[in-house]
Order: C-alpha cells, then structure tokens, then sequence
C-alpha cells in the first residue's frame, strides 16, 4: 500500500517540476541578471543585455577565463564612459563548460531566454560549430575572439581574431623567407589542427616545401615520447605546432628531456601566447617562434593603456594576450557598430558594421563588411627567456582578411 | 492484484496526458526542448535500468551505445541537409572529396533509422557474447565497457574526416519532413518523442514483468545457482545488455534532432557514468523510477550549472555519495528507505513494533551486488 | 635501428608510469574488491603536493622531500575515505565504484577551487632535465627517474609483503579473508593498512606525473582507465601481474602509436585486451581457488 502512494507522490513530484521549470526560469534568471529584472526586450529600461559565453569549467577554462575577463573590462569602461546609447551594458555570464553541446544549449538560452542584444563568446572552433546553428536559427549575433581555420563565414558572427591569411600564411612565407622548408606538422586532435593542416599542405605543395610527417594527439594528452622519437628521426627544419591547452606543456618538457632547444628542433606555435609562455615555462620555450596579431610588448598607446587598465584590475602578475586583445576590440566594435545603427537591432548592426574601425591594442583594425572578418596586421614573434614575446616581423600594415583564401591560387581545392 | 494495477494503468494514463497536453501549454520553446532532451535521457536511463537494475551488469559504456544511434541518424541528417549529390560540411573542410562508402547507405531513412537501434543492440552482443561467456563480470565488466567508451571516443576523435572530429556532427536541418528549425515542427518531434518513451516504457515493464524477467533477476540475484539449474546466464544476460544497448542507440537517435548535436563529448566515460548516476537516483529495478532519475538529474543539472556553475560537480558528486551511501532505492524508494530507518529506529526502543518489512528489498539489491 | 631502441625505451618508461599508478590499485582491488575510482585524485593530492612545496622548499629538495609527503598525503586521504565511506560499502563493488566516482568529482572541484582551474607548473630540479645518451639515442633523465622510482617501489612493497609482518597478513587476508579472520588476523585494521599503502602509492605516482606534463585537477583521469586496464589483465592483486601488464601495455601502446597514431593505438590495445580476455579470462596470473564468485 505504501508503495502505491509512492507513486502518486512521484507523480506530484514531477509535476511540480515542470511548473516551476516553466515558471521559475523563463523570467530570466541568470545569477548576473540582478539589475533591471524585467525580463523583455535586450534594451529594455536603462540598460543592454549582452552575453559572455566561455568555458569557466573545465580543460579550456585556462584560456576562456582570461578573454572573460577583459571582455568585461571592456564592458566596465564603456559603462563607466556613459553606456552605449545611453544605456549600460548589463553582462548576463553563462558557462561552456569546455563542452560543445552545452555552448549551443547555453547560446540559445542567452537569445531566447535572456534576450540579449549579442553574445561574446567561444575559443575552440568546436564550440563555434557548435553555436553556429542556433546563431542563425534564431538570428542572433555571435562575437567570436579567437584565431581560427577559416573556410568560414556566417552571416551571424563576427570574427575579431585572425582567419589563416592573417595568421598561418605570414608565418609558412616567414618560415619559406628563412630558407626553413622540410616542416613536421603536429596538433591537437580536433577541427582547427586538421584544418590548419591541410591548409599547410596545400601551400607547401605549391611553395617547394615538404611535409616530413603529421600527428595528432587528443586534447590534454600528456605523452608525447613517441611524437618526439618521430620527430628526430624525421629530421625536419620545423615544426608547425597547433597543439592546444595542456599537450604544450607535455610536449615541450618532452622535447627538453631529449636535449632539443630551438636550435635543434625550431617550432612555431599559434596556440601559444603569453599565457600559455607563462604556464609552460620559459625556459623551455627561449628561441622558438610564435605567430599572432598581437603581443604584450605590442607598441602603440591603445596597447600600453590596455595592459595597464588589465593589471590595475587583475593583479601586476597577470598577461595580456591575443584572444584577450581580440575579445576586449570585439565589445568596442560592437559598440561602435551600435552606435552607427542607433538600435541593438542584429540586421541594423550588421548593416552599419561595414568599415568600422577601432583603435584597438593591436594598431588599427577595421570590419570587413563582406565577410564580418577584421583587417589585422601579422606579427612574428620570438619567445624571449623572460616570458615576454618579442616581434621580429610583421606585416606592415593591416591584412585584408581572406576566409575562403580567394587569394590565393594554391588553395582553389580547398573549399 | 487488478485494483493495483488499474491504478498504475491510471498513473500511466496522467502522467501521458501531462507530457502530451500539460507541458506544451506550460512551457516555454526553449524549455519544452529542454524537456524533450530530458525525456530522450529517459529511454536511455530505461534501457541502463534494464542491464544494471535488474540484470546486474554495471556498464560504464551505455555511451557507446546512445552515440552508434546518434550517428547513425545524424549521419542520414547530415546528408539530408546537404541535398543529393553533396557533401556534408565538415568532409569539405576535413579534405574529404568522395562520400565515403560507411556513410552511402544512411543516405536512406529505411535504413539509418532502424540501424540506429540494430546497430548498438549488435555491438553489444557481439561484446557481451565474448565477455559473459567467458564470466567476466561485476568489476571487470564495468572497466572494460569503460575502456569501450574510451576507445570508442578517440576512435570518433580520429577519424575527422568521417566523423567530424570533435566536432561531432552538427548544423541539422530536417527529419522526415519535420523543419527542425520551425517551433512548430519541434513540438511535433516532441510528441514523437513522448510517444517513443511510452513504448519503451511499456515495452521495458511487460519484459521484466515476464518469465525472462524473472530469469534476468535470477541471474543477477545468484547467477551460479542459474546454471546450475540448466539456463545459461551468458544468453541472458547478452540479451539483456543488447536490448539496453538498443534503447540506447534510440535514444540517441531521438537527441540528435532534439539537440541539434552529436559529437564524442557527450559519449566519454563522464557522460557515460552519469548515465548510471541517473538511474541510481531514480531507483534501480523500478522502471518509473529510472526514467524520474534521468528527467531530475538533468533538470537539476541545467538549473543549478545556470546558477552556480562549479557547485554544480560538487552538488552531483555528492549526490553520487549520498544516494549510494543512505539511500540505494533511489528516489522511487525514498518511502521505504525513509520508513525502514524508522521502523528500524523505532525496533530499538520498543520491541513489539516489528511489522514493517520495509528495507527488505534494499537486502535484495545489496546481495546482487555482493553476488556481482 | 636506434630509433626502435628509443621506442622500446618510451615503451617501458610508459609501463613504468603505469606500473605506479597501478600499484596502488592492485592492492585495493585484489584484497578488498574496492574498485577506487578516486585514485586518480590521490595522483592529483601528490602531483600538488610537490607544486606546494615547491616554492619553499626549492626544486631538488622539493621533487624528493615531495616523495614521502605525497606517501602520507595522498594516504591519508585514502584513509579517511575508507573510514568513512567505503567501508560501509563492504561487499557492495559496484556501489562502492559509484561512490568513489562522486568522490572523485568532488576532489576535483576542491582542487580547482583550491589551487585554479588552470594548470600549474613543476619545474624539474636541473639534474632531472635534459637527457642522456644510451645506445645511440638520448634518453630523458625524467623518464630514467620514473623507471627508477616504479623499481624502488616495486622492491618496497616486495620487501613488505614477504619479509614484514604486517605485509604477510595482508597477503593472508588477500588470499582468503574469513579463514585469516578466523586465525585472529584483525581483517579491517588490515583493510585500512592496505588503503593506505595503495592510496599512498598514488601519491608517489603523482609526484612521478609532474616531470612529465603540467598539473592539473584532472591529472588523474588520463591515466586511470589505463591503470584499471593494467590491473583486469594482470589478475587481481598480484604484483607480478600487474609488472607483466604494465610493460605489455606500455609497450603495445609505443609501438602501435609509431607504426600507426595515438588515436589507433587505443583502439588496437582495447581490442588486444578483450582478445586476451578471452584466452584468460582471469588475467596473466591467476589465484587458484575453489570458491564460485
């Protein structure tokens, strides 16, 4: 008899449940949304919604909790500033939890539950696959901070970090300029290495390079014993490195634990900043290369004011870095975007985007209407024994960005 | 006997009828997705109640089996939206040029649909054939399925080009004529998805209600004395596995439209063993109870990782310990587990009270596991 | 020719990690049938320990003072995990696996609220870095001190289970409980003797672990599956099984990943496994016994 009753009160259980699942969250209840609580319309009362979505949990934690931060510090500037159109930006925070699913669960919360006018959000291209359906399912707007692969653009996201001609090439045409053209390639196992990869293939082939050999790893796999005994017997005169997160540190302890300096085995990274220097180690990176857009000791005014403001506000200890750089420009062109539009409106924004341009830490960018791209400037970078990275090359002037590698007659199979 | 369960069949009935009418009116789009996830989780945490509950075999890759089925339907998704002749997206920026010869029959819905199930109910008795026939069981079991799930991911992870990586497969568009994207039309795969859930749910309870039943808790229960009695536990409990497996792969095939995503991450050993967690929680060998575990836990999950995202490992660890710990019945036997420490109690102080036999069926469940 | 050496060596030094972290589980596994799925958070407790001593105590002195403190650390709280939970699960395997994993979770949160959810460092004291040439090929001096360590232990334990008394009452207890029972051997303080030794081990694992990568709050899940995997081939608790495992895996897994690639190499090692299984289903080496489960 017992047990029958039971069961009735599972019953109620679950009905109380729904209820309050229905009721208790629709209302936009996010633990940031503490201010301004009717929930309606992103611009509602007197301040904006904007989401920030990155991994606060998890293996990419270590990276996404940086470009979190100066998101919102940027966002904290503008507010103190006087807002935009007058209004404060209001960051509703959600986590990825370095989880793919939960980033396009999460996106679409931010849309549809909170109503935000944009979201700030991603680093592995994973987690942009990811968003990228509900993005323009539910016609929102994604903002996304990180140097990727290319081959991409989608109407509904904006793409502040570098796309390969911006970043890969500059580094394959430094490596080629330096008469270094047998290249090992080796990288995480996931899209942006084997994209990357096949990019790099299909420039080598066309610039009298060759490819010793090419190895994957999974994401935070720590042995790499048997890429290193590869490595040495290939011989190659460097390696392309697009490892991600934690394999660095293994992979470059490893190498150290069979005497290769830079000079033995010269590597060039483009997952590796000034965070990531600091993780590894920089004895164990001293002389080897790197290729980004922007670095610490980037010299301008914009950038001496943003490591400055950066520091006051997360500790002297802390760095600054690319995605960093890329996330903070990403807010301020939002901004700027809006402001042109007059309205939060994505299609109104979109259309006033076309030629924005910022004063951003890195030098000048600009939006590129066709693509939703930014022109940026290449830098090559040699990692110094203090952890700083120094530029020994860079572009001149800002790259017109170039996804689909149009440009360029070696990539025509590409796409 | 039959006041019982004509109450049940009265039960069943309501609760249908608050998934069917109650919910949609109630809730939300995105919440009314949210649920439907939930419900697919319940068909897969029937099908783990099925192996682990009542067959005793612990499977720390139910994962596996949720992942053959979602990609097999996400692969005849995948080539659905890619129109005839196309490549899905990922091929392209993988570096694959010519639809490879895995994925040329799962252009057909007669094919990928039920594929989504035979599929993983093979694997699993492909694997269960080879390892209860040689009497691994209990602790080994549960390690190597979890060694299944490991092996499975980095296979997935591999091999890009086939699989979309990491990435998983994403970007779907339509299912049978369903437009995922209409808020319409995913209220309809909803009810497509109650449906399905009610049939397992039938399916799942006339099974263990019938003499293969039995024999499955026998096994479970005291799988030497089976023997000797003439069966063999080795096809029992293969076919219980396989069957659990294809409830998993249904259930995958039912997420990958309702969520829009299948990629390895959600297949790992993590995944896999909160799988189980579920089901502890809701109670094992009770039906309703496993499929309350799956709809509570994840529904606790998505609120309390809205709210607070790293209490959110502490909350689920220490609901691992305290349901395994203070209450082995799960959810579904609060009351007793409740009323047996009180009887318990109460045993203490007055002797005469020793009518409640209430907590004898935790001894049941206690035993197996000392068995397995 | 030099670069098979060089394999082989990779290979025995991957047994050897997994020797250590296997160790412990073995022990746990065989005598107490306690799957402990937090064993690869004790490997965290005594990969932090070294990174918290590290500051005061310098990089030498902290990687070797670090070896007996993981000991006791990681012990310790294996410890306190038997006294309180799993030994109320006594008989109870697979609840006991489940309870452990929640445990598991939560040490982890802890950890990354603790120390941050990024990695950290260990810089290995100078005399560990670089490498040494052995046959024609450099051999890292931190794997050498892994394998060095995996030996020691090995003997420590081999020393303790045959020669001490307190280890021959644990073997006593291991090969048949109610019959060491009744010969006055008091089972549960021997229950706690083990898991603290097995626990321990973990922590000197842990502490191996830091030469190798970086530190972080899932260390231990990379290496876990693995080690399980170690101790269902080698049977259950026995040392020598699980030497005879260790190396077997570490050196199919090196060899495989060279012929083919990381990703491969799991797989095959999987199906390995489950093709061994079925010629011994018990493992290399078996406990004879007439007992039916």
């Amino acid at each position: 008899m017992q047990r029958r009753q039971w069961r009735w009160l599972a019953i109620v259980l679950t009905a109380v449940a729904l209820v309050t699942a229905a009721c208790g969250d629709d209302s936009g209840g996010a633990a940031t949304t503490n201010e301004g609580g009717s929930a309606g319309t992103a611009a509602s009362g007197d301040t904006i919604k904007v989401g920030i979505l990155h991994s606060l949990s998890g293996t990419m934690s270590i990276s996404e909790v940086t470009v979190k931060n100066s998101e919102l510090m940027a966002i904290d500037e503008i507010n103190a500033a006087g807002g935009v159109l007058g209004k404060k930006i209001q960051p509703v925070i959600e986590d990825g939890a370095s989880d793919w699913p939960t980033f396009a669960e999460k996106a679409k919360k931010l849309i549809q539950v909170d109503k935000v006018a944009t979201v700030f959000g991603g680093w592995t291209s994973a987690s942009r696959k990811a968003m990228l359906p509900v993005f323009e399912e539910t016609k929102g707007l994604l903002w996304y901070p990180v140097q990727y692969e290319g081959l991409e653009a989608s109407p509904n996201i904006f793409y502040t970090g570098a796309t390969t001609n911006q970043q890969i090439i500059p580094a394959l045409d430094y490596l080629k300029a330096q008469g270094k053209t047998k290249i090992y390639l080796v990288g995480s196992d996931y899209v942006f290495p084997r994209t990357a990869n096949k990019e790099i293939k299909a420039y080598a082939a066309a610039n009298g390079m060759t490819i010793l050999g090419e190895e994957y790893k999974p994401l935070g796999d720590t042995e790499f014993e048997t890429i290193v005994n590869k490595l040495v017997a290939a011989k190659p005169d460097a390696v392309f490195n697009t490892l991600n997160g934690d394999s660095n540190v293994a992979f470059f302890k490893q190498l150290d634990g069979k005497n290769l300096k830079a000079k033995d085995m010269l590597t060039v990274s483009v997952s590796i900043a000034e965070e990531e220097v600091k993780s590894i180690g920089p004895k164990y990176l001293t002389d080897h290369l790197v290729a980004w857009n922007y670095y610490q000791t980037t010299d301008n005014p914009a950038n001496k004011k943003f490591v400055e403001a950066f520091k006051a506000k997360y500790g002297n200890d802390k760095v600054t870095s690319d995605p960093m750089e890329a996330g903070y420009t990403a807010v301020y062109l939002w901004k700027a975007s809006v402001e042109k539009a007059g309205s939060t409106d994505v299609e109104k924004v979109k259309a006033a985007s076309k030629g924005i341009t910022f004063e951003a830490p890195e030098g000048k960018v600009t939006i590129d209407g066709e693509n939703q791209h930014v022109y940026k400037t290449a830098r090559i970078g040699l990692i110094g024994s203090d952890g700083q990275i120094k530029e020994v090359w860079n572009s001149g002037s800002p790259v017109k960005p170039d996804p689909y590698l149009k440009g360029y007659p070696w990539a025509a199979g590409l796409s | 006997m039959k006041a019982k369960s004509l109450r049940s069949h009265t039960l069943f009935v309501l609760v249908g009828l608050l998934l069917v009418f109650g919910a949609p009116s109630l809730l939300s789009d995105f919440r009314l997705s949210l649920l439907a996830k939930y419900l697919c989780f319940a068909i897969l945490a029937i099908g783990v109640d099925l192996s682990w509950g009542y067959g005793g075999m612990l499977a720390l890759g139910q994962g596996v089996f949720f992942g053959l089925g979602g990609y097999c339907m996400g692969m005849y998704l995948k080539l659905k939206s890619a129109g005839p002749g196309q490549l899905p997206d990922f091929m392209t920026w993988s570096g694959v040029d010519k639809l490879p010869a895995l994925w040329k029959p799962f252009r057909y819905a007669w094919f990928a649909l039920p594929m989504a199930v035979l599929l993983p109910a093979f694997v699993a008795w492909m694997l269960g054939s080879l390892i209860f026939r040689q009497r691994v069981r209990g602790a080994y079991f549960a390690i190597l399925t979890q060694a299944l799930a490991v092996a499975f991911v980095t296979l997935l992870v591999g091999q890009q080009g086939l699989t979309g990586g990491t990435n998983g497969l994403t970007n779907v568009r339509d299912l049978l004529g369903l437009n995922l994207r209409d808020s319409g039309d995913r209220h309809v795969l909803y009810l497509i998805v109650v449906g399905v859930l009610g049939v397992v749910f039938i399916i799942a309870r006339q099974l263990v209600r019938s003499r293969y039943g039995r024999l499955l808790v026998a096994v479970r229960d005291g799988e030497d004395r089976v023997r000797f009695l003439g069966y063999d536990p080795a096809k029992v409990k293969t076919s219980a596995f396989a069957i659990s497996a294809g409830m998993a792969g249904l259930a995958g095939a039912l997420f990958v439209p309702v969520v829009g995503i299948i990629s390895p991450a959600l297949l790992g050993v993590v995944p896999s063993i909160e799988m189980v967690i579920w089901v502890a929680v809701g109670g094992r060998a009770t039906i309703y109870g496993a499929a309350l575990g799956a709809v509570v836990v994840n529904w606790a999950k998505t609120n309390l990782s809205e709210r607070y995202p790293s209490g959110w490992l502490y909350f689920q660890g220490a609901l691992f310990v305290i349901v395994m710990m203070f209450a082995p019945r799960g959810l579904a036997g609060i009351r007793s587990t409740v009323s047996g420490t009180v009887a318990h109690l109460r045993a203490r102080f007055d002797w005469r009270d020793r009518s409640s036999g209430a907590g004898s069926s935790t001894d049941v469940i206690d035993r197996a596991e000392a068995v397995a | 020719m030099s670069s098979y050496f060089s394999q082989f060596f990779t290979g025995i030094s991957l047994g050897a990690v997994l020797l250590l972290i296997a160790m412990g589980l073995t022990f746990t596994f065989g005598q107490m049938n306690v799957i402990n799925m937090a064993h690869g958070e004790l490997i965290m407790a005594g990969a932090y320990t070294v990174f918290m001593l590290q500051g005061p105590l310098g990089e030498t002195g902290s990687l070797l003072i670090a070896l007996p403190v993981a000991f006791v650390t990681a012990g310790a709280i294996g410890l306190v995990l038997e006294v309180v939970l799993i030994r109320r699960l006594y008989g109870r395997p697979l609840d006991t696996l489940l309870v452990t994993w929640g445990i598991s979770l939560m040490l982890q949160q802890l950890a990354r609220d603790l120390f941050g959810a990024p990695n950290v460092q260990v810089n290995a004291p100078d005399w560990l870095r670089g490498g040494v040439e052995v046959f024609g090929t450099v051999v890292a001096k931190s794997r050498l001190f892994t394998i060095a360590l995996a030996i020691a232990c090995l003997a420590m334990i081999w020393f303790f289970l045959n020669r001490l008394a307190q280890g021959r009452r644990m073997r006593a207890v291991m090969q048949n409980r109610p019959l060491a029972a009744c010969a006055g051997i008091p089972t549960d303080q021997v229950d706690r003797l083990t898991f603290f030794i097995g626990s321990g081990l973990a922590g000197v694992a842990g502490v191996a672990l830091t030469l190798l990568g970086s530190i972080g709050p899932t260390l231990g899940t990379n290496y876990i599956v693995d080690a399980f995997l170690v101790v269902v081939v080698g049977g259950l608790g026995h040392l020598r099984g699980a030497v005879i495992a260790a190396l077997a895996l570490g050196l199919m897994n090196s060899f495989v990943e060279y012929w083919t690639s990381g990703s491969i190499a799991k797989v095959v090692v999987f199906v390995g496994i489950v093709a061994f299984l079925q010629v011994r289903p018990q493992g290399i080496v078996v406990l004879r016994t007439r007992g039916l489960t």
